[in-house]
């Protein structure tokens, strides 16, 4: 028998079907043709000293390897009303995974290994959840309950995460719209994921327990741009209290994304804001894909009910023996088997991500619930197809397939076997059904991977261990007193003085509007000059290397104030600034030696003038007084700078060639 | 009449009361903060009058102050009811027979998330469903004997197990667990350890420190422990079956009368004292750790000797102690007296004559140390000579809490001092022993290279 199926067509074809099209090409027509729609939760530890439910210090991150002791606990679903277990802590249970936590001393108690009850939540958290509940205009709650939402991955040795409503029902208004808020919550950090593989899964517990608030956004989000907007917005409404924490991981956020008869996918814990646009959009078209599979199967009859797998043990003879995985099976004495998909031809290859096809979604499965490290399985439908085509054809045959039919060929340790066939059969029949519930992990090339199974509300319930906590109407007026601005008033406020658009961004999420305002009331500058100073000249430095832990902005301030006093011109400033980032601590007049700065009166400068002129006319290759005047103004520049404004320099040497 | 406003009184009361909202309505409640929607749920006894509390429908529950109530509007109702799914138990040949005796503790529950209630788990059906697992090492029964916390176990209580256990034994059953709340475990554990005595099967007791409608809880790992010990273990004794590390490791079998909680909230808080574990369950194995106990055997002879006298009192005592203490306890009738004195088993001189007159009313005082390790010596300084010439008897290494059991044992079947003395002397499973094994005092408390590097490589 032949066998002719093409997979490399079959993936372009469905691509196009599809209409899988880059971001850059996307417009917002594009999005509202698919039916986009996109929520956000973000994310932000807040800055405390300590953690919210215990007495450990915050902020204290150890190595993956530096530990005082291991600890090994096991995750066990708990009954969901219905006598049920959720889909979710199914997925976790079937995977036993044996989970280790690395605990430090200095940054882990008892409670943190959960063998100690909570500890009062610390108030000045709580403090500045109100604050960021009062900035975006929610209801805030009159009691606090604290809350167990069930994590089942082993984020958090409890199994579950305690957290509370601040307020409720808010908005934020965006450029061109206003996006509503679901809610506001603080709650406790979780692990740091140290490895995953197979059936162990490490954690440290240095960031687990750190204060956190989370805001919920209602799907309001119609294309990629507006998501990253929203994103932007909060995270500078929650900066604008100073109170949080900035760097690495201090701000998450997780995507909500769904399509006119998809379904929402939840893509977790994406670090970059400006990930946020591709994601949602390769997400987008992922659904799109899989609606496309949805009804091609249903074209060929498919009925989850009755469609099923079947499989065979393979010998490993079957397959080229330098295959690594196939060696492995051998050296291991894994099982090898061969699986039959009925009527599955053109579906393991087709389009669902850039460089990724259905297969792939199989083989994520399998790495997180059957534990089985990828590569995990071979398929008929490779875009390289192992062996040859003889050998293919040899496992059809033996597997007794029907044209039509798809096979995938599976490895993996015998007592995880049962679980992946049932993980492959019923990646499948979800199919059949569309877009599976799911939150997905981003990767570094801008697309997802299965990272379990969606959780749905029926997770939550009430923290027997925590006593409600009641906000009064005078602790809400003790925070509004000292409530920072609004963040579209700070927005308006930076168009008012007429900074450039992009120092946006980088004046915002440092929270530098107060600090401009008191440099504008002690020096003769005017905000934008100061505000482009930030958001071109520091931004283009940190963007270039890392700052100095002595760095600040208040070092900025001072010299600005040096600036002044000694009555230098502003254009010191761009050779002072990069080395005041890199030396925050050097004092400015040794700066000013480092940059070979000497003080000078513009005639002393102008003194040169006669012999630059002599030299002009030795060496220029031009005529014409404009060509002259520049190659002086070149040469007098670097005296300049600081003495005298180089349009005033510049309006003096023209005058002096001219009439000289 | 039915209850529509569930446990809420004074202003919440009136609140629903004048807006006619009923608990578990879904209702719209409009606040000078603003509105919020969701059930309306019930309070508890102890909760204060000035909130309401509703679950939205993201989960969360909210209280809302009364004050700022301005409306609430009902928009559908919807009562709860709870029932655990039960999943016929599956009995199958040839698997040894076990009999769950239930206190009240939870074993095994779970979550009603629409109210956040916790529903225990109890008939076979039900823990079949929670804890599956537990088919493959026994066929299970259960009974509930009576549905009490942790610390109202009590005499009657004790009793009533001791008998219910003679009862289970005589029909013949393979093994017996016992659940329990951790508060008072270990007291219950010595009070069986004297009522049922030479038992021919295992009788093991189990609870949990972190409850079991929790993912992370010990319960379900423990319940599997002790249904193996109590299916398959040759240890036929009485045994509290607990976490041996905090980790997911394995259980630890420890003998009724030597063992004590030590942790308010560890999940392995159990410790043996003053010896050491009998031996360590995990879910293949049972490895003994001590060569010497009590054999499982195929005759059903057991004594149940359930008596209890309650005028027993236990004594901490601490530096400055008033007389009265003592001098108190004989008027109002006590007939028995454990202290658990300092050190080697010491009290100041001041409570000299009180412990004078108890020998006169013919009271039986004993002395244990509140060092918990270690045997009472009281010929090595003068103060122990005095006091035993002034009838106070040193209990060895009997725990103060065995001791205090064991004292009101020994008083509920008989007045005679001599008799008690007698009784209280000859050990019935270890409760007073020869010999401290070395290893038997080992609490690792830090600072010393070798066990920092322990600590890191085993899992703790």
């Amino acid at each position: 028998m032949n066998y002719r199926f093409n997979p490399s067509d079959n993936y372009e074809r469905t691509m196009q079907e599809v209409g899988y099209l880059p971001r850059t090409a996307a417009t917002p027509e594009t999005y509202s043709a698919l039916g986009f729609k996109c929520g956000l939760e973000v994310h932000q530890q807040l800055l405390t000293k300590q953690k919210l439910f215990c007495r450990c210090p915050a902020g204290i991150y150890q190595k993956a390897d530096d530990y005082d002791a291991e600890i090994i606990r096991h995750m066990r679903p708990t009954l969901s009303e219905l006598g049920e277990y959720d889909g979710t802590a199914l997925m976790e249970f079937k995977t036993r995974k044996n989970i280790v936590y690395r605990i430090k001393d200095a940054t882990a108690c008892t409670y943190d290994i959960d063998d100690t009850p909570p500890f009062p939540i610390i108030r000045v958290a709580l403090d500045i959840a109100i604050q960021s509940a009062l900035l975006l205009k929610t209801n805030i709650v009159g009691v606090l309950h604290v809350a167990r939402k069930q994590y089942l991955d082993g984020s958090i040795p409890t199994g579950f995460q305690r957290t509370a409503i601040v307020g409720i029902e808010g908005s934020i208004p965006l450029k061109n719209k206003t996006v509503r808020i679901i809610q506001i919550s603080i709650e406790e950090d979780s692990c740091r994921e140290v490895s995953d593989i197979g059936h162990w899964r490490v954690y440290r517990t240095d960031r687990l327990g750190m204060p956190l608030i989370e805001t919920v956004t209602y799907p309001d989000m119609l294309t990629p741009d507006e998501a990253a907007e929203a994103a932007h917005y909060i995270r500078f409404l929650n900066r604008a209290s100073g109170k949080v924490r900035v760097g690495m991981g201090a701000a998450r956020e997780d995507v909500n994304v769904s399509i006119t008869g998809g379904t929402r996918v939840e893509i977790k814990g994406v670090a970059h804001i400006q990930w946020i646009p591709n994601l949602v959009h390769v997400e987008a078209f992922r659904q799109r894909s899989l609606l496309l599979i949805k009804a091609e199967l249903a074209k060929r009859g498919l009925d989850p009910k009755s469609w099923a797998i079947s499989h065979k043990e393979l010998d490993p003879d079957l397959l080229p023996r330098e295959q690594k995985a196939i060696k492995r099976v051998r050296a291991r004495g894994w099982h090898l088997l061969g699986i039959n998909l009925p009527k599955f031809e053109g579906i393991l290859s087709h389009f669902t991500q850039p460089d990724r096809m259905f297969a792939d979604e199989i083989s994520d499965r399998l790495k997180v619930i059957a534990c089985l490290e990828r590569p995990n399985m071979l398929h008929s439908e490779q875009l390289h197809l192992f062996g040859d085509e003889q050998e293919l054809v040899d496992i059809r045959d033996y597997l007794d397939a029907q044209p039509g039919d798809a096979q995938i060929v599976l490895w993996g340790p015998p007592d995880d076997m049962k679980t992946a066939l049932e993980t492959i059969e019923e990646r499948c029949k979800l199919a059949m059904a569309g877009v599976p519930n799911e939150t997905r992990k981003s990767i570094s090339d801008g697309t997802t991977i299965f990272e379990r199974v969606l959780p749905g509300a029926d997770r939550m319930y009430p923290d027997t261990d925590s006593a409600p906590i009641s906000i009064d109407d005078n602790v809400i007026n003790e925070v509004r007193k000292s409530l920072p601005v609004d963040v579209s008033d700070r927005i308006a406020q930076l168009r008012d003085w007429k900074v450039p658009e992009d120092c946006f961004a980088y004046i915002l999420r440092n929270n530098l509007i107060p600090l401009i305002e008191t440099m504008i009331s002690e020096c003769k500058q005017t905000p934008r000059f100061v505000a482009t100073m930030f958001g071109h000249g520091l931004k283009n430095l940190e963007g270039k290397k890392k700052a100095q832990p002595d760095f600040s902005f208040e070092k900025i301030r001072k010299l600005l104030l040096f600036v002044e006093q000694r009555k230098l011109g502003n254009e010191i400033l761009k050779k002072m600034l990069p080395v005041i980032y890199s030396h925050p601590n050097m004092d400015f007049d040794s700066v000013l030696t480092t940059i070979d700065f000497r003080e000078q009166r513009i005639e002393e400068i102008l003194e040169f003038l006669p012999a630059l002129r002599r030299k002009y006319l030795e060496i220029r290759k031009r005529e014409g007084r404009e060509a002259k005047i520049r190659w002086v103004m070149g040469q007098m520049r670097k005296r300049a700078v600081g003495n005298v404004s180089l349009r005033e320099l510049h309006e003096r040497v023209s005058k002096e060639i001219v009439h000289g | 009449m039915v209850d529509l406003f569930k446990g809420y009184k004074g202003d919440a009361l009136a609140t629903l009361q004048k807006f006619n909202a009923r608990v578990w309505s879904q209702t719209k409640v409009e606040t000078t903060r603003g509105e919020f929607k969701g059930i309306l749920l019930p309070r508890s006894e102890n909760d204060d009058e000035q909130h309401v509390v509703i679950k939205l429908a993201t989960g969360y529950n909210i209280g809302i102050a009364t004050e700022t109530i301005t409306n609430m509007t009902e928009e559908g109702y919807k009562e709860a009811h709870y029932k655990i799914p039960e999943k016929e138990f599956p009995y199958r040949a040839g698997r040894p027979n076990v009999k769950l005796l239930g206190t009240g503790g939870t074993i095994a529950s779970r979550l009603d998330y629409r109210t956040g209630a916790v529903i225990p788990a109890f008939s076979p059906g039900e823990l079949y469903g929670a804890v599956p697992e537990l088919a493959d090492i026994c066929n299970l029964s259960t009974e509930k004997l009576f549905a009490v916390f942790s610390e109202n176990m009590g005499p009657e209580q004790y009793k009533t197990l001791a008998i219910a256990i003679g009862k289970e034994i005589e029909k013949g059953i393979d093994g017996i667990v016992i659940g329990h709340g951790t508060d008072t475990m270990h007291h219950t554990a010595s009070a069986l350890s004297f009522m049922v005595q030479d038992s021919p099967v295992p009788i093991v007791m189990v609870g949990s420190q972190r409850s079991s409608d929790r993912p992370s809880s010990d319960a379900a790992l423990n319940l599997m422990h002790a249904t193996k010990t109590a299916a398959e273990s040759d240890i036929a004794e009485v045994m509290v079956c607990m976490f041996g590390p905090t980790s997911d490791e394995y259980g630890l079998l420890h003998r009724g009368t030597r063992v004590r909680k030590m942790h308010s909230s560890y999940r392995s808080t159990f410790r043996t004292i003053g010896d050491i574990p009998l031996a360590m369950v995990d879910r293949q194995k049972i490895t003994p750790l001590k060569p010497k106990y009590n054999r499982r055997r195929l005759d059903r002879k057991a004594k149940i000797i359930p008596f209890f006298e309650e005028k027993v009192a236990l004594v901490y005592y601490y530096p400055n102690m008033m007389p009265d203490m003592i001098t108190s306890l004989i008027d109002n009738g006590y007939k028995g007296i454990i202290i658990a004195g300092t050190g080697l088993g010491h009290i100041n001189k001041p409570l000299y004559p009180a412990i004078e007159r108890c020998a006169k009313e013919g009271m039986a005082v004993y002395m244990t140390v509140q060092t918990l390790w270690g045997y009472v010596h009281m010929f090595v300084y003068d103060t122990g000579r005095d006091l035993m010439s002034k009838g106070i008897i040193p209990l060895a290494n009997m725990l103060p809490e065995v001791a205090y059991i064991k004292l009101a044992w020994a008083l509920g079947q008989t007045s005679d001092l001599e008799k008690v003395k007698e009784l209280m002397l000859t050990p019935v499973v270890d409760e007073i022993t020869d010999r401290e094994p070395y290893n038997g005092y080992l609490i690792f408390q830090g600072g010393v290279p070798e066990v920092e590097e322990f600590l890191k490589r085993i899992h703790k």
